[in-house]
């Protein structure tokens, strides 16, 4: 598996940061061949994690640090977002739809995850934090790729 | 983001601009609630027209509304949902909740 590019990104709990790792994600993700549509649904999932990571990993506290990297190789986008929050204690019920006990709140986030990745992998740990791994592939045309081999 | 918060009869119009995430969910939340008690709207319209993002923090806002309102016997309407964002509105089930209507006239027809 060649890698063509990586990055990593790391912001504080804070509300507005979930706007630049939903950007910093659709800039990183522009190079290759994913549609309009793949983009958007990129962005919803990264928005979901980081939301998450905010709200739940911190408990709306600013002063967390989450971490956002990514990785593109050859057919394949992964990204991961983590924090050093809570953790979570039953990972098979948070991922249930409409789990939420906040009324305020659907209880989707998870469900966005997985249907517009093809993967999604969590590895969480109570009073450790949460890791949110995001996959999804991408058709990989016979140019693509040229600009990282130069 | 931003929104405008308008009162048509005993309708609620809010038109939320832009990207509609947890960091606009608070204020909206806020605003929103503010003006049903100090306009005394019975009904809202949530003019969707403009919104390039949502995510399940700006879909909450809306289903949090549609509880309180329509626990008090007031209905809500959406219009003009882009098509890039209606996906995420059907999975999270609000299409099946909530009218849509693709002009505003309509979705406030429906209300009034
Ligand atoms: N990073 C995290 N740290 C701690 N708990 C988490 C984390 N991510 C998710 N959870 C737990 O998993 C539950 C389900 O998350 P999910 O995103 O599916 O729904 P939600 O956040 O409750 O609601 P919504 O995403 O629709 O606003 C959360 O309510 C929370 O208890
Ligand atoms: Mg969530």
């Amino acid at each position: 598996m060649k890698i063509r590019n990586r990055m990593k990104l790391e912001f504080m709990s804070c509300s507005e940061n979930v706007g630049l790792a939903r950007v910093a994600v659709a800039a990183f993700a522009s190079g290759v061949d994913f549609n309009l549509s793949d983009l958007e649904e990129i962005k919803v999932a990264v928005s979901e994690a980081v939301s998450n990571a905010i709200i739940h990993g911190y408990e709306g506290a600013a002063t967390g640090v989450v971490t956002l990297s990514a990785l593109l190789s050859d057919g394949s986008l992964e990204i991961e977002v983590e924090d050093a929050g809570q953790g979570i204690a039953d990972l098979e019920q948070a991922m249930l739809p409409g789990n939420g006990s906040d009324p305020e709140r659907l209880g989707l986030g998870f469900v966005f995850m997985k249907s517009f990745m093809d993967d999604v992998d969590v590895w969480t740990e109570v009073g450790r934090g949460t890791r949110v791994k995001l996959i999804k592939s991408f058709p990989v045309s016979e140019n693509s790729g040229k600009t990282a081999e130069n | 983001m931003g929104y405008e918060i308008n009162k048509e009869g005993d309708a609620l119009i809010v038109k939320v601009y832009g990207e509609f995430d947890l960091h606009a969910a608070d204020y909206a939340r806020r605003d929103i609630d503010k003006y049903i008690r100090s306009q005394g709207a019975k009904h809202i319209v949530f003019d969707l027209g403009d919104l390039t993002f949502i995510d399940s923090s700006g879909l909450g806002v809306i289903l949090g509304r549609y509880r309180h309102i329509s626990e008090k016997g007031g209905r809500v309407a959406i219009s003009g949902v882009p098509p890039t964002i209606l996906k995420v509105m059907e999975i999270s089930g609000l299409t099946r909740l909530i009218p849509f209507y693709t002009d505003f006239a309509s979705a406030l027809q429906s209300v009034s």
